[in-house]
């Protein structure tokens, strides 16, 4: 079990330190860092020596290392188009990010899943064909539209909920949360449904094929030859060996959330670091697309160190394996 | 001679299980229905289109905001569908909107297949290091979604070229763009294919004889993955459509000079707030029944073309 | 063995249709199929793969699958029909009543739970006891279909058992209730021939100490030789012959049967060669006129091909023949050599 951790900590690395990589290739090859530090009149000579003090000049994997050692400190640099520094920029943002991704995740989890069980259980009613349908309809309908649709509802026709923005936000700490405020909570529900919709549509229909899939395998038939309740192998038996499939995709897709935010605040006016990618996209401002890459990555690998321990809990097969409790069959 | 084998030729379809499965599912009939008429209409749009919407000669600003006809009295029936703010008809914006998304579109599912068959083909042949390579690659993209690969992509050539020349090529940016974002699939496919083939009696036996072991594989392999080459590029047509009018709704696609979808989308949805919203509406239905036809149609050939998988 | 005679039925199944419907047609999986098993009693049930036999075995436990549906006849245990009872009451049937042992024991535990846990919840759905009281009884059934090590076997997880344990394990799972009768869908099949023996000869003991009878379905004629008190032989759906296990196998009235005891090897006959039926078993979609094995048969008749046997009384047997009927076959047919 340790060596299966210890292993996936270590591809876990490797991701990381590719997507560094692809980081410092854009940090470093497409953009001149020099060319946002100086202006039009800097002389030649000036510019070279300020490559050689910013070591620009080094090896190219010594300066790979410092700029991993670097994004550790959270440096990234200034912005091409405002001249902050990027980490600042990106930390003011990175609040109204999660708070979205999290209530799009909770949304998610919490109507797709129990949407999926009943399909996968009752495949044959009218209301599973129907939420089948309509979930067609989700993951057809780009995300973008889902949200410009919903503003149209139920901003512009019905003025109930707010088109753009977080609304009142409370600082705690340098943390700033929507939480807090009635407004805030209002603005959170159209963006939330709008990030959520897709993914939610998704996991609906991966848990329904699983749920599917489980129901036709020899031990919940076996489970109904035992005379055990309905409810005991629907949810006992079925649902929980669904869960390690569901596991692995709804972890992959919460964390796509994160990176799916960037349509959702385009849409929604919403200032979370994702509005700023799309900025820095149409600007290239690369020094914020190379930190915004590096903290989904982090965010990606963090999420999937959480589904491998998720797996431990649910699947005694993982547990003993490699861990010396396999015990001799005859 | 000719006509019989033809008609044995329809009497096979009519006879296959495929046939069988699509004549038995009105929904997809309806989705392929659906798409070839919106395919016929975008692709005839210089016939049949009651206007030329982005030639400026042609527009007026007195025709400016016009509501669609059904809907209201101030409808004129020279703009069936309303007119947007400059006076471009909805409907001729609609057409020719629809069949730049298409192209597009098509075009970046052809890179991707190309792509990533060629790379999954040298993928599997070649194995070793040159396989974990590929394979470790597609691994860290598909941890990324393909709309974030594309929009990276994007930022990256607006780095390298020049805002003006950028407009000329948005096109070709775009098209690279979605296609490099959706090779994945493909490669896994056919590398998949390619090792189970790969050691197979009649490959040694080619090898032995000293015919180019690769070319067997192209000859024996792809055939094995047409089926499941169709059925991802099918749903990778949905998807890259709405991909496509993603990044143009974020103003990283296709310019406004040319307007695809998902650029008539953006314009509309900036007056949206002023309750015009043919302007956006129309557009938006017609990129979701796009979008949901193809996906119909994904389903159902690979349904079809594999009754394990439900 | 037991005396059938003497006893009212365990178990009767009467004129049993299964139906598919399919897009080409409803297809008659199980064809106007009789029986009767005594308290007690072994009934063993061959046939090849397609002729009906898991289907039997299914229908007699409520669990067909989709879109396999019962589309006639009637099945009685204890007196009382139990085909048509609703879901909930034929749950309290199964596992009760009716026990049932499927073909791999790899896939019929629950790979997430320990087998104590599948065996308590198995004993606690069906029997008023606490949970301690629950765990005892596990325990004294695993200790029963010899699981070494019991006690501390029984928070194991399946994947933590050879095949054979698993068996031992899924039989204690059929045995939780007490139930009168186990249907057992090829229990050996999966195992390791070494441990087929065993297997069989634990599911003997258990049930002669329970008094539980079983329907053992298998395609092993070798099986049901050791096994069974009486054998029906099953064929394209319907049942070509039944009888006591010893008449069936030592004196074949059923062209079908010989064929198949001929094809078992045997160590105390010695024979020359082991014969082979000739053909294949029709598919559901076209079974021929008259006797469905009419193809396959070396002493058919004129009468064969055009009128279908029923079950009818030969010697201490009953088959579906026309040998055994008093007009005979009719003018006999030759075979061809060569089969289309």
């Amino acid at each position: 079990m340790l060596a299966f951790i210890l292993r996936r900590i270590l591809q876990s690395i490797a991701v990381l330190v590719a997507v560094g990589l692809v980081a410092f290739s854009l940090f470093r090859y497409v953009g001149d860092p020099i060319n946002a530090m100086v202006g039009q009149d800097t002389t030649m000579e000036e510019r070279e020596q300020l490559r050689e003090k910013l070591g620009l000049n080094d090896p190219a994997p010594i300066q790979f290392l410092r700029f991993i050692g670097n994004a550790a400190r959270g440096n990234f640099g200034l912005s091409y188009r405002t001249s902050e520094p990027v980490g600042r920029l990106i930390l003011e943002r990175v609040p109204a990010t999660l708070e979205l991704s999290l209530c799009a995740a909770v949304f998610v989890l919490f109507v797709g899943v129990p949407m999926g069980v009943y399909t996968g259980l009752y495949p044959r009613h009218w209301s599973s064909r129907l939420l089948q349908a309509v979930s067609l309809i989700g993951i057809s309908l780009p995300t973008f539209l889902i949200g410009i649709l919903l503003i149209l509802v139920f901003a512009v026709m019905l003025h109930w909920l707010p088109s753009f923005g977080r609304g009142d936000t409370v600082h705690v700490g340098w943390w700033t949360t929507n939480f807090l405020t009635w407004s805030g909570l209002k603005a959170l529900i159209l963006p939330a449904i709008t990030l959520g919709l897709f993914q939610l549509t998704l996991i609906m229909r991966l848990v329904r094929s699983e749920m599917l899939e489980v129901m036709r395998t020899d031990y919940i038939k076996f489970a109904r030859a035992r005379g055990l309740t309905n409810r005991a192998i629907n949810f006992g038996h079925a649902l929980k060996n669904t869960l390690v499939p569901v596991i692995t995709v709804a972890g992959l897709q919460l964390g796509s959330l994160i990176a799916f935010a960037v349509v959702t605040e385009t849409v929604f006016a919403w200032p979370g670091v994702g509005q700023l990618f799309i900025q820095s996209v149409q600007f290239s401002d690369i020094p914020v697309m190379a930190a915004y890459l590096l903290l989904i990555g982090l965010f990606f690998v963090l999420i999937n160190l959480i589904v491998d321990l998720l797996y431990f809990a649910v699947d005694p097969r993982l547990r003993s394996q490699g861990g010396g409790a396999r015990v001799a069959g005859h | 001679m000719a006509a019989s084998g033809g008609s044995g030729w329809l009497h096979r379809v009519a006879d296959s299980d495929v046939w069988w499965s699509f004549k038995s599912s009105p929904m997809t009939v309806a989705a392929a229905v659906a798409t070839i008429l919106i395919v016929a209409l975008a692709f005839l749009s210089p016939i049949l289109a009651p206007h030329t919407p982005f030639d400026p000669a042609t527009l007026s600003l007195s025709d400016g905001l016009k509501p669609p006809v059904l809907i209201s009295p101030d409808g004129d029936w020279a703009f069936p569908l309303g007119t947007d703010d400059q006076g471009r008809d909805v409907l001729s914006s609609i057409m020719y909107g629809t069949r730049l998304s298409l192209v597009v579109s098509l075009a970046a599912v052809a890179v991707a297949m190309v792509l990533g068959i060629a790379l999954g083909l040298v993928s599997g042949y070649f194995g070793g290091a040159v396989d974990a390579v590929i394979m470790r690659v597609a691994d860290v993209q598909l941890t990324f979604p393909a709309i974030l690969v594309a929009l990276l992509i994007d930022g990256v050539v607006r780095g390298i070229i020049s805002v003006k020349r950028h407009d000329e090529i948005a096109i070709f940016v775009v098209v690279g763009a979605i296609g490099l974002s959706f090779w994945v699939s493909y490669a896994r496919t056919v590398r998949g294919s390619v090792m189970v083939e790969r050691n197979k009696e009649y490959v040694q036996a080619a090898r032995v004889i000293g015919l180019s072991p690769l070319l067997i594989m192209v000859r024996h392999v792809l055939p094995n993955v047409t089926g499941p080459v169709l059925v991802i590029a099918t749903l990778n047509l949905g998807l890259a459509v709405i991909t496509e009018a993603t990044l143009s709704f974020l103003g990283v696609g296709l310019p406004s000079t040319e307007p695809s979808l998902g650029t008539l989308i953006r314009l509309g949805n900036e007056v949206l707030q002023s309750g015009d919203w043919w302007i956006t509406v129309f557009p938006g239905v017609t990129l979701a029944a796009l979008g949901l036809a193809v996906n119909l149609l994904g389903d159902w050939l690979r349904d079809a073309l594999n009754p394990k998988l439900r | 063995m037991a005396s059938p005679s003497n006893n009212p039925p365990l178990l009767e199944v009467k004129n049993l249709r299964v139906e598919f419907p399919t897009r080409r047609g409803t297809l008659l999986a199980v064809d106007d199929v009789s029986f009767d098993i005594a308290p007690g009693e072994v009934l063993g049930v061959v046939g090849e793969s397609g002729a009906g036999k898991s289907l039997t075995g299914n229908a007699i436990i409520g669990l067909l699958e989709p879109p396999g549906r019962i589309a006639g006849g009637e099945i009685r245990l204890e007196g009382r029909r139990i085909d048509n009872l609703p879901y909930e009451e034929m749950r309290k049937v199964r596992g009760a009543r009716i026990g049932a042992i499927f073909q791999d024991p790899l896939t019929s535990l629950n790979p997430l739970y320990s087998i104590g846990r599948q065996l308590v919840e198995t004993i606690q759905t069906h029997l008023p006891l606490s949970a301690a009281e629950a765990r005892t009884r596990a325990l004294g059934l695993l200790k029963e279909v010899g699981i070494p090590g019991a006690e501390s076997r029984i928070d194991h997880y399946p994947h933590q058992f050879s095949g054979g344990m698993r068996q031992r394990v899924v039989i204690a799972l059929a045995l939780c209730a007490g139930p009168r009768l186990i249907v057992a869908d090829e229990p050996t099949t999966a195992l390791d021939v070494s441990i087929q023996a065993q297997i069989i000869a634990l599911l003997k003991r258990l049930c002669r100490e329970h008094g539980t009878a079983v329907m053992l379905v298998t395609h092993d004629m070798g099986v049901i030789a050791e096994t069974a008190d009486r054998v029906a032989v099953m064929y394209a759906g319907r049942i070509a012959e039944i009888g006591p296990v010893r008449d069936v196998v030592k004196h074949a009235k059923h062209p079908y049967t010989k064929g198949l005891m001929g094809s078992i090897p045997s160590l105390g006959v010695r024979t020359e060669r082991l014969t082979q039926i000739d053909g294949a078993m029709p598919r559901l979609t076209e079974i021929p006129k008259g006797c469905a094995f009419n193809p396959r048969c070396t002493e058919r008749g004129s009468r064969c091909l055009v009128e279908r046997p029923d079950l009818m009384a030969a010697g201490t047997s009953r088959a579906a023949c026309w040998l055994h009927d008093r007009g005979g076959v009719g003018v006999p047919i030759p075979k061809e050599t060569v089969d289309a």
